[in-house]
């Protein structure tokens, strides 16, 4: 049986869904931890989970 | 300032509002054109709809009436090339439902799609056999022209160039008369010191980064700008198009590599402190990196406004293919709510990609000599 392509890339958004999650999850941990690095930390985790949006869309458009 | 500021904001709001009246006209005059659709009829209908909003087109439409056939707007200027430069109005086309003769050649726009394609004196398309490879056979396919037409999207991006070339000279000029900013650089003066401060400076280093603001705070402000104006009731979705987006993922990759160290082209070619087989197969991996790195901001940029522009038409259709008063109210709702978050997304998106940018002018400024020595 095939599987068709449109699962694979459910399954790779689901997998962006979970990193950009814990990006979001681990940034918050950290600022409420170092409020005055706040900046900092936003700017990478914007970085960060811009990355794994490009591939989460590579994926969209491959099908 | 701040009633352009409130202006803008509440025309931004009022986009979904203003395309769902015109939606309503698209839809058919009220209840006695639905109900000759069945379900899969209507279905293609409103999958037209939401695609045909993302889409660029040859006329500048405002407001259509399908079910009156009437459109409400003005046409653009259509350039072809067939054995010699052809040039007419798009309103000659009539929306798809004519046949445009220019120098002996025979011309038809395909609504559906938007494309100009030839055609012979009937108005028939003229074909071509290609391979359709999921076919696996041969098929008659309509043959293209080479358009070179102003189209709605080059006509906002130029727009859109001219109004910022007026907009931060005066910026600029607000400057000679004293320290203290007036008029609009009081509000673009923070975010022009942000993007200096913020992204520039950190990611480029203190040393370069002042040949590379021009780009970054043009960038920035042209994509934050169209972005807005995809927001704007006009249907605009200029940087929901890979065609521009790609152009300026190139512009960065030009900037980049002809801006590169010696350092950058080392780390490419022959990366420091690493093995010799290491290198070897690093260098294939470094190369295709730097495509890579521009095409992931080219897919990154457009399949986020395109995104957006889908999922807001997605909800109009939805909100008028209920029958029931409180469903439609719910979707409008959260049609308003995905409107907010898409003004947000509209700056992130900008923000991001001038950040990435200036990652990358950082990589390819880079001077580390230091570091070499202690690692040889």
């Amino acid at each position: 049986m095939e599987i068709p392509a449109i699962v694979g890339a459910g399954l790779v958004v689901i997998g962006a869904g979970i990193g950009i999650g814990r990006i979001g999850g681990s940034a918050m941990e950290a600022i409420a931890r170092q409020p005055e690095a706040t900046n900092k930390i936003q700017t990478a985790m914007l970085i960060a989970a811009a990355l794994i949006e490009g591939i989460g869309f590579a994926a969209l458009f491959a099908v | 300032m701040h009633k352009v500021v409130r202006f803008l904001l509440v025309l931004a709001l009022a986009g979904p509002t203003a395309v769902l009246a015109s939606s309503e006209g698209h839809g058919g005059h009220g209840d006695d054109h639905k109900k000759e659709l069945t379900p899969e009829q209507k279905k293609a209908h409103n999958k037209h709809y939401v695609i045909h909003h993302t889409q660029d087109s040859h006329d500048f439409g405002i407001f259509a009436n399908e079910s009156e056939g009437t459109h409400y707007g003005f046409p653009l200027p259509v350039i072809l090339w067939d054995d010699g430069i052809h040039f007419f109005m798009s309103s000659k086309f009539d929306h798809g439902h004519k046949t445009v003769e220019s120098n002996g050649k025979y011309f038809r726009l395909n609504y559906a799609d938007g494309k100009v394609y030839k055609a012979d004196a009937e108005g028939h398309y003229i074909t071509k056999k290609v391979w359709d490879a999921d076919l696996e056979m041969h098929v008659q396919e309509p043959v293209e022209v080479l358009d070179f037409s102003i189209t709605k999207n080059v006509l906002v991006t130029i727009l859109m160039a001219i109004f910022m070339f007026f907009l931060f000279r005066s910026v600029a000029r607000s400057y000679q008369k004293g320290l203290a900013p007036s008029g609009a650089a009081k509000f673009l003066e923070p975010i022009i010191i942000y993007i200096r401060d913020e992204i520039a400076r950190p990611n480029i280093g203190e040393k370069h980064y002042k040949k590379y603001m021009v780009y970054l705070l043009s960038v920035f402000f042209f994509i934050w700008f169209l972005n807005l104006s995809g927001m704007t009731p006009l249907g605009i979705n200029v940087t929901g198009n890979i065609a521009f987006t790609a152009a300026l993922a190139v512009m960065t990759y030009l900037i980049t590599t002809f801006t590169a160290k010696k350092d950058y082209w080392m780390h490419i070619v022959w990366m420091p402190g690493v093995p010799v087989p290491m290198k070897i197969i690093l260098f294939p991996i470094e190369l295709l990196g730097t495509i890579i790195k521009p095409f992931a901001l080219m897919i990154r940029l457009y399949a986020n406004m395109l995104a957006g522009h889908v999922v807001l038409g997605m909800l109009l259709v939805a909100a008028y293919g209920f029958s029931s008063y409180f469903a439609s109210g719910a979707f409008i709702g959260l049609t308003f709510f995905m409107n907010i978050i898409e003004l947000l997304v509209a700056l992130l998106q900008a923000y991001i990609f001038t950040m990435l940018t200036a990652l990358y002018f950082g990589a390819a400024a880079e001077e580390h000599d230091h570091e070499h020595a202690a690692a040889h």
